[in-house]
């Protein structure tokens, strides 16, 4: 690990002052900042050590929604007797990630900032337009099995690889940010992470000197939450293709379909089009063939990843069959 | 000495190191001699290094010592002595759960966090619901330990030790 400067934020103001300065980074749980300073991926100047500026609580908001503070970690956010009962896909795709071990440390900031597992990105001799602009990237024509389908670039085809963002965002939930001068600005979910295009370095809308307070859902909504995560083994595996779905019935139509999807491209992908083919019909096999048709238009694949395409129109055929109770 | 910049491990008080790169597995290993927490892949990935830290497993090689001024930290030493084990360290004995033994202290330092965890009720990916009692089950052992590689392979007599100390028929 490169030397760094360790400084400890004793509240937000302060943690705002700190990380204005030139190479500095925030450190919450670490479980994955420490890992790519190991690796020598990330080499900050400063670290920010900002567990002990309080923003853990979670909490009932005047709407009928939850605050989730960027602090609370993981762990705090899946047991929260109100996250279980009116946001289970949450907790479902936060026990579908990681280990308990490292559940236990992550933050619902870190989490969201956390970044690709491109083995191209986590090799410093490896090309990477998202580590080392200009370098080129590995992936495309490479090993590319955890690989996106949907939305890359010519530059990067990294997925962004964690769960509880494809809940939030299926939950449409809101990101709420600081900066060093104090001021505050809400950005949602759904637009937090960005599509790599031709600047694969930035994984989310997050500018220099900004940190997460926290994330706020809307009110709960009725309807089925499911959280479904295909993966290479069982558990302790990044998904190859996982949906976060709340789809409500109304008599024998579909009412309500929030769709999210997880390892298939550089940012959560929330389509509302997919939606839109289903709310007002009927379920069946042939619908949700239609809904995977829109959903996988413009999908891509590298070689390696290809079977992520029909694995996605599968996935969510099931996933929308445990749902509605329709047959396939 | 006060608290100030200070971390109790198995109860004492032990300075944090200078060097904030310092790892709490290195501090652990390297400054303080206790060995029997392991360093495995040193990422996060096999759980060799597990210890509570005010009674929560999570991976001490991927936590810096200078983040833990004020936490209690208890590693494998601190959970029993070989006079005097803890019910999970006997059992391991007694049902062989090992082989080379080098992932043994995290396996049972992370048992220890889980039957806690199981006890208050933390749903895991393997429950059917979200909300308690939590089983002992062998499925629910596997998924809530899946974090501790055994790399030869003792996972059938880790599970078994696990549930004789949970009062679970094996």
């Amino acid at each position: 690990m490169r030397p760094f400067d360790y400084q400890r934020a004793e509240g937000i103001d302060h943690a705002g002052q700190l990380i204005a300065a030139e190479n500095a980074v925030a450190i919450a749980g670490g479980t994955n900042l420490l890992d790519l300073m190991k690796l020598q991926v990330e080499t900050p100047q400063t670290l920010v050590d900002v567990n002990r500026i309080g923003h853990a609580e979670i909490e009932d908001s005047d709407d009928g929604g939850l605050w989730i503070g960027a602090l609370a970690t993981n762990t705090d956010t899946a047991v929260h007797p109100r996250v279980k009962a009116d946001y289970p896909v949450l907790a479902r795709a936060i026990l579908a990630g990681a280990t308990q071990q490292l559940r236990n440390r992550a933050t619902t900031g870190g989490n969201l900032c956390q970044r690709t597992r491109c083995y191209y990105f986590t090799n410093i001799d490896q090309p990477c337009n998202k580590r080392d602009p200009g370098s080129g990237c590995g992936a495309i024509d490479g090993i590319a099995r955890l690989h996106a389908v949907l939305g890359t670039s010519d530059q990067c085809i990294a997925t962004y690889p964690g769960d509880m963002a494809v809940a939030l965002s299926a939950l449409d939930a809101t990101v709420h940010i600081t900066s060093a001068h104090g001021k505050a600005r809400t950005v949602p979910v759904r637009d937090f992470h960005r599509l790599p295009g031709h600047t694969p370095w930035k994984d989310n809308v997050l500018e220099p000197g900004e940190l997460i307070t926290g994330v706020s859902l809307p009110a709960p909504v009725e309807g089925t939450q499911i959280y479904r995560k295909v993966r290479e083994r069982s558990s302790y595996a990044f998904a190859l293709c996982s949906i976060a779905a709340i789809v409500e019935m109304d008599g024998d139509k579909i009412a309500r379909a929030d769709l999210a999807f997880g390892g298939l491209a550089h940012k959560p992908w929330h389509d509302p089009e997919v939606g839109e083919v289903l709310v007002g019909q009927k379920p069946g096999a042939k619908l949700f063939d239609k809904a995977a048709d829109v959903l996988l238009r413009d999908a891509r694949g590298y070689g390696e990843n290809d079977f992520k395409i029909p694995l996605a129109r599968r996935t969510l055929a099931a996933v929308l069959a445990e749902a509605t109770g329709a047959e396939l | 000495m006060s608290s100030e910049n200070t971390v109790s491990i198995n109860g004492q008080p032990h300075a944090l190191p200078d060097d904030p790169r310092v790892s709490l597995l290195d501090m652990l290993r390297h400054h303080l001699g206790l060995t029997g927490t392991k360093k495995g892949c040193d990422h996060g990935q096999c759980g060799a290094c597990t210890v509570l830290v005010n009674g929560v497993r999570i991976n001490s090689c991927l936590t810096l010592a200078v983040m833990h001024d004020g936490d209690e930290v208890t590693t494998i030493e601190g959970l029993g002595t070989a006079e005097n084990p803890s019910a999970l360290q006997r059992a391991f004995v007694e049902r062989d759960a090992y082989q080379c033994g080098y992932c043994t202290p995290g396996q049972i330092c992370s048992a220890t966090a889980m039957l806690d965890e199981i006890a208050a009720g933390w749903p895991s990916d393997a429950s059917d619901s979200l909300d308690g009692p939590m089983e002992v089950s062998t499925e629910e052992i596997r998924e809530r330990m899946s974090g501790n590689i055994c790399r030869c392979g003792a996972y059938a007599n880790i599970v078994d030790a696990i549930r004789d100390v949970a009062g679970e028929p094996a």
